[in-house]
């Protein structure tokens, strides 16, 4: 029996009179990848950042209509209760330049001043930079700033303080834009591993990307969701015109 | 063509000769201000002269405890009310760069900035001593707590500004609410300018003669009541430069060598930990 986590129920964004996500309704299972995808501007990244209630803190931005997270509207809920609950990784590799990799992973708990002894810290962070394939890298040198490490290792030092929260919904915004190729096959090795404690969805520019590591793929166009379905059939049969016009790069 | 090239490349040369050059010219000042007042002054100094009261005319020896202890006062004090004002300013001012109220605050900064240090001693003249009745401590910290701020809160909001987005909605998306992300995040990564921009607010200060002149105005004696007159190096070196006894010229040397060194090794630290605690973006 799958499960739904996420559903969004005829939400729309707004940038000031800027209509950017119109009505979507979407419905997203437990333990599933999603890939969102579509042109530049489509609305796409708006959408994610509408589920952890980020976008609302864009001047002038506003929204309408409910996200559920786990049947509950989290627009009735705390936004920072929200953002606890649900992990973000950003387009470019955004580590605290102040803390060691150690303190980054933990970050969630120190900047919100959540005591935990220091037997607890080692287990998270010992765990959470497992989850991210990182641990083998880093484990010698946890007490150095993270912003020594490289791009790749910086964007999976992000994953691991994601993991560290125990959501069970991680948001991807573009995560692998600002990579290398192979910093980039590291960090889509990792989205399989995930797959079995968490759910991931992840906003791409990168169709290969779509097809390669996702479930499921929405398709988003002019700020509407024109179709959600396979990846498999999105990718070799699918239903809506513009989606086909996408795919076969009849536009960008 | 190669005649062409040649001149070129004399002008080239030239012009690199007169950049080093000027280059070169701007250290001299400071160096020479520097050898003439260690010539001058650093001979005055030793034990005595930093744990006395300056001597009555005609007595030998005599020092400048009262003006150290009462300048180390009243910068102490007027840090304590400058810093968190300004750097709470400063944030403001660099969180919210495009509403009104940081449009019009912003322009004030930049006008005090201009202000005359006289004209903030003679407000706060108006403000503080006349009510109380006499010349404190207390007043002359508020003037160079005033002209402290502009430096502060620029600094701050420059050194913020210059943080990238990313790393504010880093703190954001891990529930973290939104003054914590300033005060363990934002500011914990702009320290390194903040702190410079402190040192050198107080550089500036410490030297500040004219806003002191209605406020604390000066004592012969040492005095650590904030509600009396007190000396500070600024107003001892006016005091004493401009009388008529070769004593007490000596004393002002000496006090104008402390100053300087005061604000040369200021400077140093300041760069030294700037450097240390620079945040790796």
């Amino acid at each position: 029996m799958e499960s739904t986590i996420v559903k969004a129920e005829n939400y729309n964004s707004y940038f000031g009179d800027n209509h950017v996500v119109k009505d979507v309704n979407i419905s997203i299972n437990k333990n599933e990848v999603i890939a969102v995808m579509g042109p530049s501007g489509c609305g796409k990244t708006t959408f994610l950042r509408g589920i952890n209630r980020m976008h609302e803190l864009i001047p002038n931005a506003t929204s309408k209509g409910k996200i559920l997270l786990d049947g509950e509207n989290v627009y009735d809920m705390n936004a920072i209760y929200v953002r606890s609950k649900i992990g973000m990784v950003f387009q470019r590799p955004n580590p605290f330049p102040n803390l060691s990799i150690y303190e980054n992973v933990v970050a969630g708990y120190l900047l919100n001043g959540l005591k935990i002894s220091k037997a607890d810290k080692d287990v998270i962070v010992e765990k959470s930079l497992t989850s991210a394939a990182l641990w083998k890298e880093v484990k010698d040198s946890l007490h150095k700033k993270g912003t020594f490490l490289s791009g790749g290792q910086q964007q999976r030092l992000c994953i691991a303080r994601a993991i560290a929260m125990q959501p069970e919904l991680i948001l991807f915004d573009e995560p692998t834009s600002a990579l290398d190729p192979i910093s980039t096959s590291s960090v889509e090795a990792l989205f399989h591993e995930l797959k079995t404690n968490y759910t991931l969805i992840i906003v791409t520019h990168n169709m290969q990307q779509a097809a390669r590591v996702s479930d499921r793929t929405a398709f988003f166009y002019m700020g509407e969701l024109v179709e959600f379905d396979d990846t498999k059939k999105m990718f070799t049969n699918p239903a809506d015109q513009r989606t086909q016009n996408y795919i076969t790069g009849r536009f960008s | 063509m190669e005649a062409r090239i040649g001149i070129r490349n004399t002008k080239s040369v030239i012009f690199k000769g007169i950049i080093v050059f000027f280059a070169f010219l701007i250290t001299l000042p400071l160096i020479i201000i520097l050898l003439y007042i260690i010539k001058q002054g650093a001979g005055q100094v030793n034990w005595h002269f930093l744990t006395n009261v300056p001597a009555p005319v005609g007595e030998a020896g005599g020092g400048i405890s009262n003006a150290l202890l009462g300048s180390f006062i009243m910068v102490l004090i007027a840090s304590v009310i400058a810093i968190p004002v300004g750097m709470m300013a400063g944030i403001y001012l660099s969180e919210n760069p495009k509403t009104k109220l940081a449009y019009y605050s912003g322009l004030c900064v930049d006008i005090l900035q201009g202000v005359p240090s006289i004209v903030v001693g003679i407000v706060v003249y108006f403000w503080i001593v006349k009510p109380l009745g006499t010349f404190s401590a207390l007043s002359g910290s508020v003037a160079l707590s005033i002209m402290m701020l502009p430096i502060v809160i620029r600094s701050t909001e420059q050194t913020l500004r210059l943080l990238p987005a990313s790393l504010k909605e880093a703190a954001l998306s891990l529930g973290v609410p939104y003054h914590r992300v300033i005060l363990k995040v934002i500011v914990p990564c702009g320290f390194a300018g903040i702190l410079s921009g402190i040192m050198l607010s107080i550089a500036r200060i410490i030297g500040e003669t004219a806003p002191l002149l209605f406020t604390a105005f000066g004592n012969p004696y040492l005095s650590t009541s904030v509600t009396k007159p007190m000396e500070s190096l600024p107003h001892l070196i006016f005091t004493y430069a401009t009388s008529p006894y070769d004593d007490w010229h000596n004393l002002a040397w000496g006090a104008s060598f402390i100053l300087l060194m005061f604000v040369l090794v200021l400077n140093i630290i300041t760069k030294l930990l700037t450097r240390k605690w620079k945040v790796q973006l």
